[in-house]
């Protein structure tokens, strides 16, 4: 079975979207986990910041599939355009992060935010026309 | 509790908001002198490390990590999220002012809902707090 373009190219956007947004939730899950980093820097100094970032599981994860999305991005490129690959990945994954940090980090996404995460959706959008 | 933010946690958002783009404007300039970089030429890439303006554009995207990861670790990800939109402005700004290229009205209209994103989010609390699952991260990070 052959995909037709249009299904591969989707596909590709949606997989780079959603290693996105799986990496910046697990990142911010970390952050907020370890808790204020100047309060950490206060009592461990800079190296055992450093240290105890890079020894957060969460983070760690996190980092993982933000360096899976940049090179899923390079293949994503190869097969789609940029101006829509870049927009229609950028629109998605602030879209997936507002949905994903209301449903796993269960932050307060209220009328403000949901209006700011459109705004950015459609600035985004309109940037790269 | 509303959680206002110190004039050092504006500093991070603001690095946030250029850093990434610089970053991006450093590489690009350092890429156009190394080359194209295809699979039969992959050994150019090595190369690029040695150009300085690739160099410093890779110092800059990681302070913007460094700036994006310190951001998360006292505001909401929906929070942070919209300043990190804010780079391809910072860019087409550049792009309008420095380099004298036109901008056209739908790029003047993306321009103006970012920065009403931004201005959004900036006026509500930056964390939503959550008691009960603090305690549990405290007590999973021991």
């Amino acid at each position: 079975m052959t995909l037709s373009p249009f299904v591969h190219q989707w596909s590709a956007i949606a997989f780079v979207a959603a290693l996105a947004v799986v990496g910046e939730v697990m990142i911010a899950s970390g952050m907020r986990q370890l808790g204020d980093l100047d309060d950490i820097r206060a009592t461990r100094n800079l190296l055992g910041t450093i240290a105890a970032v890079l020894t957060n599981a969460r983070f760690v994860i996190g980092a993982l599939c933000m360096a899976l999305n940049f090179f899923s991005m390079l293949f994503a490129l190869s097969i789609a355009e940029l101006s829509l690959a870049a927009p229609a990945i950028g629109a998605l994954t602030y879209i997936g992060n507002a949905v994903a940090a209301k449903l796993f980090l269960r932050e307060r996404v209220d009328r403000r935010r949901w209006l700011a995460t459109m705004c950015v959706v459609v600035g985004v959008i309109l940037l790269a026309r | 509790m509303k959680h206002v933010l110190k004039p050092s946690q504006y500093a991070i958002l603001v690095a946030i908001m250029l850093s990434a783009s610089i970053g991006d404007s450093f590489l690009k300039r350092g890429m156009g002198q190394v080359g194209a970089v295809n699979l039969h030429h992959l050994g150019l890439l090595w190369h690029a490390l040695f150009n300085p303006y690739v160099d410093i554009g890779i110092v800059f995207l990681i302070g913007f990590f460094a700036a994006y990861t310190t951001a998360l670790s006292w505001a909401d990800l929906t929070f942070v999220m919209p300043a990190t939109a804010f780079g391809p402005v910072v860019i087409a700004l550049i792009g309008r002012y420095w380099l004298h290229e036109q901008l056209s009205v739908s790029r003047w209209l993306g321009i103006g809902l970012i920065v009403c994103a931004v201005g959004f989010v900036a006026g509500g609390p930056s964390r939503t707090e959550h008691p009960e699952l603090d305690q549990m991260d405290a007590g999973a990070s021991r």
